[in-house]
């Protein structure tokens, strides 16, 4: 069997004020797959995200990324293959234009020069941004800043790529513009959201995040199919959204 | 201010003072104040050809004397101090009009006056035809420490989100029927400054992960790099050069 | 001068800052910057039709530590230089100098102080805010009529200008002092730990993990501020900081300050350098006595004095000479900075 992209084992997590977010999380990714992190408010998603690169650690249990253990040692290694894309794209794109907030990840790197410029205007033109690199990211429309993280992303060549709330805020165009680009990726992804028929329509596989731990683990069709499970875990779909009805996956 | 790109005072252009790389305009400005400050006040002569040497740089970038005139006004804080000297300086004084003032406070008026006015003419001339992206460049170009520049260019890259935030709170402040009107309304004002404090703070934070995350470790990459050919070096520093012939004559004569 | 002074303050700071956040300064400096920009612009209306706003100095300093707070005043009055003319680059040394520096040390001096003295709890914190930020704006005030009169080129009474500065910023003071210490009570409500001033309370974490509990190791997430310790006897506030490394530091950037001075004068006046000579024997003697003070202030005014009455030179120097001048100061810090990267307290 290959190495997997990720692989969480035992993971318990306390903020220093006290506050326990995570009780054990236990979970794998192989590589390639797509799978979906879902759970209420506050159920420890932000904080489960921020461990699988190293920012949040010193509790127990380990987080291993293509093999490699997360931790100090190979911490520039892991940022680089584990690629996470921030809710508020306001927080993601810190540099005063488009291609030099791309080029920022590649260039802490090491990268420089024509190899440089080539890592961005692939990344850019990977999520359809091409013509805007000169442009100040606020400036762009909240979808196109949307896209436009993904790419400073995207430019590290990341192993997985981790969406934090990928469609809040999105118009349905955006949202639409969106999924294509993920879709078109070769890479894993981990994508936390609250909005379940995006989960179903991008992701194959699922998992429900609830109070700190794993609670339920499988096809994104069945897990939104089960009313109990959904109901128990404070989960609900659209009104009118039968999961049934909707082909799985893509 | 807008964009991180553009500000108030700048305007676009496509003129030869525009196209110099921004250290060499900043290094040619920085020249020209340290000359003129250093310019004996007596040579009143001198004021005037630094400020005719200033006309020809405007008149090369094209900025209109309109343009240049209206962003001096904000000097007026300097002037008021200026026109205060001359009542409250002491030593040997002059009648003016029937009013008696000290001949030393009306000199340091005018050296107030003179070399400040040539200052800010300077500063708004490099900042018209300066883009603030190129003069945080420049300043990272001249040495300036690269800390300073990247607490100046996230100043500037969050200063419109922060502004927003603020102007968001004062429409739901405004929204359910707030107006401050006096010191009675200071509390609330304080709290509003107090949430922006800790949300800006927590953004920060935010901000901060998202570069960690892309490998950032205490040091920004070097993406853009400035550099100069020795003609626009020279064509650059012609204005501080001029400015120095004419100081020395100032000394001399 | 007061360019070469900024400079030298800020060098400071600049360490300093990154003593206070880690490599977080330049996010977190940066954005506390455009707090400190968009809430210059927050009006508090007094009456009818006048209306005041922040300065932010003491502010600053109390929220995020005296070197940010320097540091982010700074930089917003270099940008407000640039963006607005606001001031001119031409006075940026003098506005650094009297605005950002003076008003945050000046300020935290007095709040660390005063809550070394009053009981613990908000309402001391509160208290604190309001005097601090009440004695920063006339402070800055007599810092800028000295500049003024050691630097300047006219004989003003100078009595009669203290008088009046003084007087006039007591009152803005109040304003000042007023909405800083509402300001800090209102983030303290919520968010204790974001004031810097004020940090302290900090306890051993439990963890559970699928039902046990384990002690935690401690956090990874950076706590500056290992021991506060804010209540150690009735020494000045920022003494107690006072490690033998700042004790250094401090000489370091003294003598840099000074050769700058030197160089300075080396040009533009022969007979400045016997002076000089002769300051830094004073230096030499005041540096053994830095550990009675801030290091900032104490060896700011001195060297306002001693440059200035040495001096004689032109006017307000501006941009100029801060850049030139600092240049060589940063580069030569910087320089050193490289050359210690090793060292474990430099890169986390």
């Amino acid at each position: 069997m290959r190495t997997p992209s990720l692989e969480v084992s035992g993971l318990a997590f306390a903020y220093p004020d006290g506050h326990q977010a995570l009780f054990g999380v236990d979970f794998t990714l192989a590589r390639g797959e797509r799978a979906a992190l879902l759970g209420p408010n506050g159920a420890g998603k932000t904080t489960l995200v921020l461990h699988l690169n190293g920012i949040l650690g010193g509790g127990a249990g380990s987080v291993t990324v293509a093999g490699l253990p997360v931790g100090k040692r190979h911490m520039a290694q892991i940022r680089q293959k584990v690629g996470i894309v921030f809710q508020d794209p306001d927080d993601q794109l810190f540099m005063p234009t488009v291609r030099e907030d791309v080029a920022f990840g590649p260039a802490a790197a090491g990268l420089r020069g024509a190899a440089l410029e080539a890592r961005v205007r692939t990344a850019l033109e990977r999520v359809g941004m091409a013509e805007f690199a000169e442009r100040p990211p606020h400036h762009l429309s909240f979808g196109q800043r949307r896209r436009v993280a993904v790419a400073t992303v995207l430019a590290m060549e990341p192993e997985i790529l981790v969406l934090d709330e990928p469609s809040s805020n999105l118009d349905p165009a955006s949202r639409r513009e969106l999924a294509d680009v993920l879709r078109s990726l070769d890479v894993t992804v981990l994508m936390v959201t609250h909005d379940l028929p995006y989960a179903l329509e991008l992701c194959p596989r699922s998992l429900i995040l609830s109070d700190g731990v794993i609670a339920a683990d499988g096809p994104t069709g069945t897990l939104l199919s089960d009313e109990a499970l959904m109901r128990a875990h404070r989960l609900e779909l659209p009104f009118g959204f039968d999961p049934r009805t909707v082909a799985a996956g893509a | 201010m807008g964009a991180g790109h553009t500000h108030r005072l700048y305007r676009h252009g496509h003129s030869p003072v525009h196209r110099l790389p921004p250290h060499t305009k900043l290094a040619a400005v920085l020249g020209f104040v340290v000359v003129v400050v250093s310019t004996p006040r007596e040579a009143m002569w001198a004021f005037g050809l630094y400020a005719l040497l200033l006309a020809g740089v405007a008149r090369a970038a094209r900025v209109p004397a309109g343009f240049l005139l209206r962003r001096l006004l904000i000097e007026v804080p300097f002037v008021a101090f200026a026109v205060l000297l001359p009542f409250v300086a002491e030593g040997p004084r002059t009648e003016v009009l029937g009013v008696s003032l000290s001949v030393h406070g009306l000199w340091g008026a005018w050296n107030v006056l003179a070399k400040g006015t040539l200052g800010v003419a300077a500063s708004v001339l490099l900042a018209a035809t300066t883009e603030l992206r190129e003069l945080l460049l420049g300043l990272q170009r001249l040495r300036l420490p690269p800390l300073l520049v990247q607490i100046a260019s996230f100043m500037i890259r969050y200063g419109d989100v922060i502004t927003d935030e603020m102007r968001r709170m004062r429409v739901a402040r405004a929204s359910r029927g707030f107006e401050a009107r006096g010191v009675r309304h200071w509390g609330v004002l304080a709290k509003s400054a107090g949430a922006l404090f800790i949300r800006s703070y927590e953004r920060g934070e935010r901000v901060h992960l998202a570069m960690v995350s892309r490998g950032y470790a205490g040091t920004m990459p070097v993406i853009d790099e400035v550099t100069a050919s020795r003609a626009q070096w020279s064509s650059a520093l012609a204005l501080p050069g001029a400015a120095l012939a004419v100081c020395l004559l100032g000394w001399t004569l | 001068m007061t360019g070469v002074l900024a400079a030298g303050a800020i060098a400071v700071s600049l360490r300093g800052a990154r003593r206070e956040l880690d490599e977080r300064t330049a996010p977190l400096a940066g954005l506390v910057a455009a707090f400190i920009f968009a809430v210059q612009m927050l009006n508090f209306p007094v009456a009818a039709g006048t209306s005041g706003h922040l300065l932010g100095g003491a502010l600053a300093a109390i929220l995020v530590g005296p070197y940010t707070g320097v540091l982010c005043v700074s930089v917003v009055l270099l940008m407000q230089g640039v963006l607005f003319a606001d001031g001119g680059l031409t006075a940026l040394g003098v506005n650094v100098t009297d605005m950002a520096v003076v008003t945050s040390v000046v300020a935290y001096a007095v709040f660390r102080g005063l809550l070394a003295v009053l009981p613990r709890g908000r309402g001391s914190v509160t208290a604190a805010a309001f005097v601090a930020a009440l004695l920063s704006v006339p402070a800055a005030a007599v810092a800028f009529t000295l500049i003024y009169a050691v630097g300047g080129t006219t004989d003003v009474a100078l009595g009669k200008v203290a008088t009046a500065m003084i007087g006039v910023h007591v009152l803005i003071g109040i304003g000042e002092a007023v909405i800083t210490a509402l300001t800090v009570s209102a983030v303290i409500a919520v968010r204790p730990d974001l004031v810097h001033g004020a940090r302290g309370l900090q306890q051993r974490l439990k963890l559970r993990v699928n039902g046990e509990l384990v002690d935690a190791p401690a956090p990874r997430t950076p706590a500056p501020e290992a021991d506060p310790a804010p209540a150690r006897a009735g020494d000045a506030p920022v003494a107690a900081r006072t490690s033998r490394r700042t004790l250094w530091l401090t000489g370091l950037a003294a003598s840099l300050v000074l050769a700058g001075v030197v160089s300075f004068y080396a040009s533009a006046n022969p007979d400045g350098l016997e002076k000089v000579a002769h300051d830094q024997g004073i230096d030499a003697k005041a540096r053994e006595h830095t550990s009675a003070g801030s290091p900032l202030a104490d060896y700011g005014v001195r060297d306002v004095e001693d440059a200035r009455l040495s001096g004689g030179l032109a006017g307000v120097i501006g941009v100029g000479v801060t850049v030139v001048a600092g240049s060589a100061v940063f580069w030569a810090v910087r320089r050193r900075r490289e050359s210690e990267v090793c060292a474990p307290d430099t890169v986390l």
